[in-house]
């Protein structure tokens, strides 16, 4: 990116630069995205009503996927089974991890444990957390006297 | 035995669809008269894989139709919609007719049967005298 200085002129949107330095900066982060350091990779999705997870889990048999949530805390554990029947001398390449995972999300609100769902399909597990009706935020109207 | 080229590659050969290109975590194991291939494809149904052998070039080819909630605000994210690519080179003769692919759970499976010619014969050895 390359912002010529030009000459000012009043005529013109004075900020003009700048705008166009906030949607470069803007476009830069856009599909910004974390590393994934731990298994599994997950997202997030927010609304007023609830929280979704997303999470990759390719491989994992959903028997072996366990979700529990205890008050604003989503525990996501579960395991990837190796091929046992393989001896590992005769693997090429091994880069597909197995073994036990965990990992716990902290939400910013406490969740109706009872309507929690959660799906699997192609590897990808989705919950859905409701968030619970005493601590959603009530309109309080103002009367006029 | 194999080797992958594809980190160059994906980046060489710019893609015309907007979507980030990912290797997909691999393993390969070699039986007696088998390669196999497994790949990490999550959110991959199985009609979205192409697979193709050409001149001992394997190429995986798969796009993720991960739907993203609508009417939610993503707030966190580690993962996106993608298009995985990788491709490996083989150096056995594979009998082409009897491949087999099966998509499970979001993991490909493929398996690569070695051709007649390739497979190893055992040489009996005569005594003398």
């Amino acid at each position: 990116m390359i912002y010529p200085i030009t000459r000012f002129d009043w005529t013109l949107d004075p900020f003009r630069e700048l705008h166009r330095l906030h949607r470069d900066m803007n476009r830069l982060f856009a599909d910004y995205r974390a590393p994934a350091a731990e298994f599994p990779a997950l997202n997030l999705w927010s609304s007023a009503d609830e929280v979704v997870l997303t999470a990759e889990i390719p491989g994992v048999d959903p028997k072996d996927v366990d979700v529990s949530v205890v008050g604003n805390i989503v525990t996501l554990t579960g395991e990837r089974k190796e091929d046992a029947s393989v001896p590992a001398e005769n693997y090429h390449r091994r880069e597909r991890g197995a073994g036990k995972f965990t990992r716990s999300v902290r939400l910013p609100f406490e969740v109706e444990t009872d309507k929690v769902q959660a799906r699997y399909e192609h590897g990808l597990l989705r919950v859905t957390l409701p968030r619970k009706e005493s601590t959603k935020p009530r309109r309080i109207a103002i009367h006029a006297e | 035995m194999t080797t992958t080229a594809t980190e160059v590659q994906a980046r060489q050969h710019e893609q015309t669809r907007d979507l980030p290109v990912v290797n997909p975590a691999t393993d390969i194991h070699e039986l007696e008269n088998q390669i196999v291939v497994v790949a990490d494809l999550p959110g991959v149904r199985q009609d979205q894989v192409e697979i193709t052998l050409e001149n001992r070039v394997l190429t995986i080819r798969a796009r993720s139709a991960m739907e993203e909630p609508p009417a939610h605000e993503c707030v966190y994210r580690e993962f996106g919609p993608a298009e995985f690519q990788r491709s490996f080179t083989l150096t056995e003769e594979i009998n082409r007719d009897a491949i087999t692919a099966r998509m499970k759970n979001g993991v490909l499976r493929l398996v690569l049967p070695k051709a007649a010619e390739a497979q190893p014969r055992r040489i009996a050895v005569q005594a003398e005298g």
